[in-house]
């Protein structure tokens, strides 16, 4: 079995810092990435994009190319084109590349899988023309595609407001913004916004974003519930409810968001303790001030181990390497806490906004743990949420008794689209406001194998 | 009327793929999802319970509703895959035999 010092998951800023931190302090580190180039979602296609593109990204952007540059400049080799389909508390790796599937093993794992956006069941949410808006952005910046007919963004989070300026830069009509979120959202964010000027950057750019397209004339429409996306065969329009009245917008694109969570399928298959975060509303995983997971030798880093966003993430992930060069004896404690005080300081910094983002971008808790009946929450096995509803009231009292029963979740994404619904929706029916009754057991293979790859590993 | 156009790169260099048969130009670096999109396709495939309709949702490689087919090969995410020219890809139209 191949082996490795230290293998590092996910090619986002928190893996590209953590391998390039690691390789520069002499240790063996192989990144893994899924994707074809590093940068993970954030810096998408930065080392390829055009100029002109990445003009309509912004800076923030741009930025990525340095912690590009700075990995390839690193002894650390690179696995592009790889899905993880397994990880054991043991640091075996299962892989799958160019279609052939195969085992690694590692002395030490930094996960740096990222976050993924949080799947909300609503209404007509599996209609062609109903994307995220995550998905949109990763076309722009992947493939310059933009809406060509118009587009309506809709949910809550800054990504919003961000893909709305890049996208008004770049010609294409907006039809509407519909922020779902709960007007005392406002309120309950007002007493972190002390806190939050000490990082006031990002509240400057959300509020700038939001004035231009206020002022190129782009319909704003807050408070919005009971959404609705509907159609035949693709999106015909949107619909709903606006300061107490129905509303309907004709459109064949929506993209909506929900905010981020940790992707964490990788850290629970591994056997990782998680915790249920009730203000990010995800389950993050527990982790020691130096992202140490519960399992010796597994660390997770960035977005993955709870949301901070893309400046804490390299920072985590710089430090991430020193706790690695430390655990591989090329240098002692006091020298890494000397070198990880500086990174930790700036995440400090940085992190400081995120209780005000936090409250400010909370989703509604009716839309999270109560959809309609007739929506589809498993969007592989079609399960709406009346069928979970009756699974809970007949007896079954978590998420995986409710998988048991309806097959939610078993399908070709394995419960990462709805996971998170299922086990606030079983919550919400039984009052367990801690989330006792958990989320989805985790088990490999979590990426689907066929049986021909899985009788190709060789076994030693 | 296509819902995604490309902006005006003149730069981009061009391969062709064949979707359900037809002659496609895709750009270079697409992801298969991304050139199904281009080319102005809604859906790409239909779900083996309803068979409803589905397209790409999240282009990210977690919500497989991208699952085509490719160089014979089915069930493929076409968001983690990047066109090669003479790529031959299949929508996934309908219930697979033995499924139910």
């Amino acid at each position: 079995m191949e082996k490795h010092e230290l293998v590092v998951i996910g090619g986002g800023p928190a893996g590209l810092a953590a391998a390039t931190t690691a390789a520069n302090a002499g240790i063996e580190c192989l990144l893994i990435d899924e994707q074809a180039n590093p940068g993970g979602q954030i810096y998408r296609a930065v080392g390829t994009i055009p100029e002109q593109r990445a003009s309509l990204l912004g800076p923030d952007y741009n930025y990525g190319r340095k912690l590009v540059d700075q990995f390839n400049q690193s002894s650390a080799s690179y696995l592009p084109g790889t899905t993880l389909w397994n990880l054991n508390s043991q640091r075996e790796i299962g892989i799958l590349r160019d279609g052939k599937a195969s085992l690694m093993s590692a002395d030490r794992i930094i996960i740096a899988t990222g976050a993924m956006e949080r799947p909300v069941p609503f209404p007509g949410w599996t209609l062609p023309g109903v994307m995220s808006a995550g998905a949109g952005q990763i076309l722009l910046k992947s493939s310059g595609l933009i809406p060509a007919q118009g587009v309506v963004l809709a949910g809550v989070g800054p990504l919003l407001l961000l893909l709305a300026w890049q996208y008004l830069h770049a010609g294409v009509k907006i039809h509407a913004i519909l922020d779902m979120s709960p007007a005392g959202n406002i309120w309950r964010a007002l007493p972190h916004l002390p806190g939050a000027l000490l990082a006031h950057h990002y509240i400057l750019k959300g509020l700038r974003y939001q004035l231009q397209l206020k002022l190129a004339g782009v319909k704003f429409f807050s408070g919005v519930t009971e959404f609705h996306a509907v159609g035949g065969d693709t999106l015909e329009a949107v619909e709903f409810t606006h300061r107490g009245g129905r509303k309907r917008i004709d459109t064949h694109l929506l993209l909506s968001h929900f905010g981020v969570i940790p992707d964490s399928h990788l850290s629970r298959c591994a056997g990782c303790d998680h915790t249920w975060d009730a203000n990010q509303l995800c389950w993050r995983p527990v982790a020691d001030k130096w992202d140490n997971s519960s399992v010796d030798g597994i660390a997770i880093v960035g977005d993955g181990s709870g949301i901070g966003g893309a400046v804490a993430a390299r920072h985590a992930g710089r430090i991430a390497g020193f706790e690695a060069a430390r655990a591989f004896g090329r240098i002692n404690a006091a020298e890494r806490d000397a070198a990880a005080r500086k990174d930790q300081g700036w995440m400090r910094d940085d992190l400081r906004v995120r209780p005000f983002l936090e409250a400010r971008f909370h989703p509604p808790a009716e839309l999270l743990s109560a959809p309609p009946d007739e929506t589809v929450v498993c969007r592989c096995e079609e399960i709406n949420a009346g069928a979970i509803r009756t699974a809970i009231h007949a007896g079954h009292k978590d998420a995986n008794q409710v998988k048991f029963l309806t097959r939610c979740g078993m399908g070709p994404c394995q419960g990462r689209q709805c996971d998170n619904a299922v086990s606030q929706i079983v919550a919400r029916e039984l009052g367990d406001k801690k989330m006792i009754s958990g989320g989805y057991r985790i088990r490999p293979p979590i990426r689907p194998l066929t049986i021909e790859q899985l009788a190709g590993l060789e076994i030693e | 009327m296509p819902v995604f156009r490309r902006l005006n790169e003149p730069e981009s260099r061009w391969v062709e793929i064949h979707i359900d048969g037809q002659p496609t130009q895709a750009r270079e670096g697409d992801s298969v999802a991304a050139a199904l999109l281009a080319a102005g396709l809604r859906s790409c495939r239909t779900t083996p319970i309803s068979g409803a309709p589905r397209a790409p949702f999240c282009m990210m490689g977690v919500c497989y509703e991208c699952l085509v087919e490719i160089d014979g090969v089915p069930n493929r995410q076409s968001c983690q895959i990047t066109v090669q020219e003479g790529m031959q890809i299949r929508r996934q139209i309908g219930v697979s035999e033995g499924y139910n």
